[in-house]
């Protein structure tokens, strides 16, 4: 048997947008313990499901901050599209690159049926007011790029996904579901770009371990600040909307990154990094967090760049937009 | 920015898998009416080779009921086990029949 | 001019006119004017990298000298190049200009793959069967979006109309032949696009009328000249970009 995947389609029926005012205080706190005890007993909360104010906010902020990534995330591997050395690349980092526009498309669906429109998310990040992942503000200045992104940025992805499928809120979960099933693809490809360029020649191997160099660390950034630092972090894990918290998602990234580095040669930009056998995980060093926060406020070697691209692209795009509406409105009155 | 900003109307896309089977829902898409949001659906839908038809719906046209129907909705059913081929014990020594 | 040579200049034709406007396509990755669309252009970009690496990767085994799809690709200069002077123009980040270029270069490349699943050499009307289905898509696709853009606004019929102003010039080189097709066309393999030419103009008709729009007049200048290598500026600034890598690295397999 097959169920609709939202239950809901019509995002401004949401049926508690602006109830808590009207709700009484008992009221309220009778529903705020019932939503509690359905998430504590691993219930999947739906579009319709009364939810706490704070809860939704969350999740708007949280999915769309997600959406915009995927869409921005598009840009540095976008640059490298015409240049690929190869038609087969060419068509792998293409597809690849698509995806991220699907699953941009899926997220904001997903936070659609939380009562805010796409148009006004997109209008929140071109107008600064919205955040979307550090790692795409850095520069993709070389192939070897693609793949660092593919594997390290992606994979880092994964980890983080692979996670939030489990999530309380059911389209989100959905939509990661179908995200995580196609994120594959992508981490094996940039895997096996850097796996060919350290079996190449002594240019393809420096180049290599020259994007390795600079997308580690801000590869470790991705997974945001330490848990100690990070303010929204208890309330979405009380909610389980974040199930682990940064820190351990990160040494999950690592752990599982460091030995198939080392497979294909490359070394890890990070004195401090060893095993340590009796935890059975990887130290490592220090994590510049004030570049972290430099870039994340918006001062990046990348963030103007892509903030005017994008900007360029939904204001190129708007009289192709309005074409279609005013087209399919004058069909639609011709045949009344 | 507001009024550059159409995004048009989403529409729900339904696919069937395979020949025969029943569609089902694989996500959304926006578009102005329902030839472009075909034309969507299958771009953006059918990017991995996931069906043999589609349908697109106005998203608006979808009326879906709440949690408080949860009860009188499916609960009634509860109770009537006999729908099931599996309520019927057949008499011992009469052979299978189907 | 012997068969086999004509064979292999026939498909370079094919997989460099692919190639190119792939190129031109995939350009607007990540910058379309809405996301839907941004996927939409580049599975169209992908379909006709499908095709370049088939006609490319046929054109070499014809050929029989060891070099790959991407020697063809990558390696060949732009007076080599024998793709259609139309898709190689830019769009300058115009979607109309970007839509009636897949457009009109569609409607050739339906009727041309049509005719040549009868083509008596097999691997040719295979490489077409696969073909013709994505541009059959892409005919509609793109015929939508040249309605909807001439039906549209003001604005978007004032735009659209000066893209076809500008890429019109580049719409008679598309039924040009030379002692390629003369060949090809006697023994069966490639389709005389003289025979094409009206049916072409039917389905551009019948679009145009539903986008309000009217062919520029007849008279004003036409290119000539793509298939055998003489191009428009654009192409080799395609090339260096395209081909960077390859030539900077001559030696690394990527
Ligand atoms: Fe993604
Ligand atoms: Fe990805």
């Amino acid at each position: 048997m097959h169920f609709v995947n939202r239950n809901l389609a019509n995002p401004k029926q949401t049926s508690n947008i602006g109830m808590e005012t009207t709700l009484s205080v008992e009221e309220l706190n009778k529903r705020e313990a019932e939503f509690d005890a359905k998430i504590a007993g691993g219930k999947t909360i739906e579009p319709k499901d009364w939810m706490p104010e704070r809860y939704r906010k969350q999740l708007l902020r949280m999915m769309s901050q997600h959406a915009h990534s995927e869409v921005v995330g598009m840009l540095p591997e976008g640059n490298w599209i015409t240049r690929a050395p190869s038609l087969a690349r060419k068509a792998v980092l293409l597809a690849k690159v698509q995806d991220e526009a699907g699953h941009g498309l899926y997220i904001y669906s997903a936070a659609e049926t939380l009562g805010m429109d796409r148009s006004e998310m997109i209008d929140q990040l071109l107008s600064g007011k919205a955040k979307y992942s550090s790692i795409f503000n850095y520069p993709t200045l070389s192939w070897a790029d693609i793949g660092a992104i593919g594997w390290l940025v992606d994979g880092a992805a994964i980890v983080n996904q692979t996670v939030l499928a489990k999530c309380s809120y059911g389209p989100y979960s959905r939509a990661m579901l179908r995200i995580c099933k196609e994120e594959n693809f992508h981490n094996k490809q940039g895997y096996q770009i850097m796996a060919y360029l350290m079996r190449g020649t002594k240019e393809q191997r420096d180049m290599a371990q020259d994007a390795m160099n600079r997308f580690w660390w801000p590869a470790l950034m991705m997974f945001g600040p330490s848990d100690t630092n990070s303010p929204n972090s208890a309330d979405l894990m009380k909610w389980k909307v974040k199930l682990h918290s940064n820190d351990d998602l990160r040494q999950r990234f690592i752990d599982r990154t460091v030995p198939q580095a080392e497979a294909i040669g490359l070394r890890i930009p990070d004195d401090k990094l060893k095993w340590n056998e009796s935890t059975r995980h990887y130290e490592f060093g220090e994590i510049n967090w004030a570049e972290f926060n430099q870039v994340i406020s918006g001062n990046g070697p990348c963030n103007k760049l892509r903030m005017k691209q994008r900007t360029d692209a939904h204001n190129n795009g708007a009289w192709v937009r309005e074409a279609a509406a005013a087209y399919s409105a004058k069909k639609a009155a011709s045949k009344k | 920015m507001s009024d550059n900003n159409h995004q048009w109307p989403i529409w729900e896309v339904f696919i069937q898998p395979k020949n025969g089977s029943a569609h089902e829902h694989a996500g959304s898409v926006h578009a102005p009416d329902g030839e472009m949001a075909l034309l969507n659906a299958r771009d953006v839908y059918g990017r991995r080779l996931e069906g043999v038809n589609m349908w697109v719906v106005p998203a608006t046209a979808i009326v879906a009921s709440t949690p408080e129907d949860v009860g009188p909705f499916f609960d009634p059913a509860n109770d009537k086990m006999y729908r099931w081929p599996n309520y019927f014990k057949t008499p011992e020594g009469i052979k299978q029949i189907s | 001019m012997i068969l086999n040579d004509a064979l292999k200049e026939y498909c370079l034709r094919i997989a460099d006119n692919s190639s190119i406007l792939a190129h031109r396509l995939s350009e607007w990755s990540g910058h379309g004017p809405i996301l839907e669309e941004d996927i939409a252009m580049s599975n169209m970009a992908l379909d006709l990298i499908g095709q370049a690496r088939g006609f490319y990767s046929y054109a070499a085994t014809l050929e029989g000298k060891g070099r790959t799809e991407d020697d063809l690709a990558f390696r060949r200069d732009a007076r080599e190049f024998v793709n259609r002077n139309l898709v190689e123009q830019p769009d300058h980040k115009d979607f109309g200009t970007a839509m009636l270029r897949s457009f009109l270069y569609s409607c050739l490349s339906y009727l041309q793959f049509r005719a040549l699943m009868n083509s008596k050499d097999e691997t040719i009307s295979g490489l077409s069967a696969k073909a013709i289905k994505e541009v059959t898509y892409h005919v509609r696709h793109c015929g939508d979006w040249v309605v909807r853009l001439g039906d549209g606004t003001e604005e978007s019929h004032r735009r659209i109309n000066n893209s076809l102003e500008e890429l019109w010039m580049y719409t008679a080189e598309l039924f040009e032949q030379n002692e390629v097709d003369a060949l090809l066309v006697k023994e069966g393999i490639a389709v005389d696009l003289t025979t094409l030419k009206q049916d072409w103009l039917n389905l551009v008709d019948e679009i145009f009328t539903q986008a309000k729009l009217t062919k520029p007049a007849e008279g004003g200048y036409q290119s000539s000249g793509g298939i055998n290598g003489m191009h428009t500026e654009h192409l080799g600034y395609i090339l260096a970009e395209m081909q960077f890598l390859p030539r900077a690295y001559p030696d690394a397999i990527w």
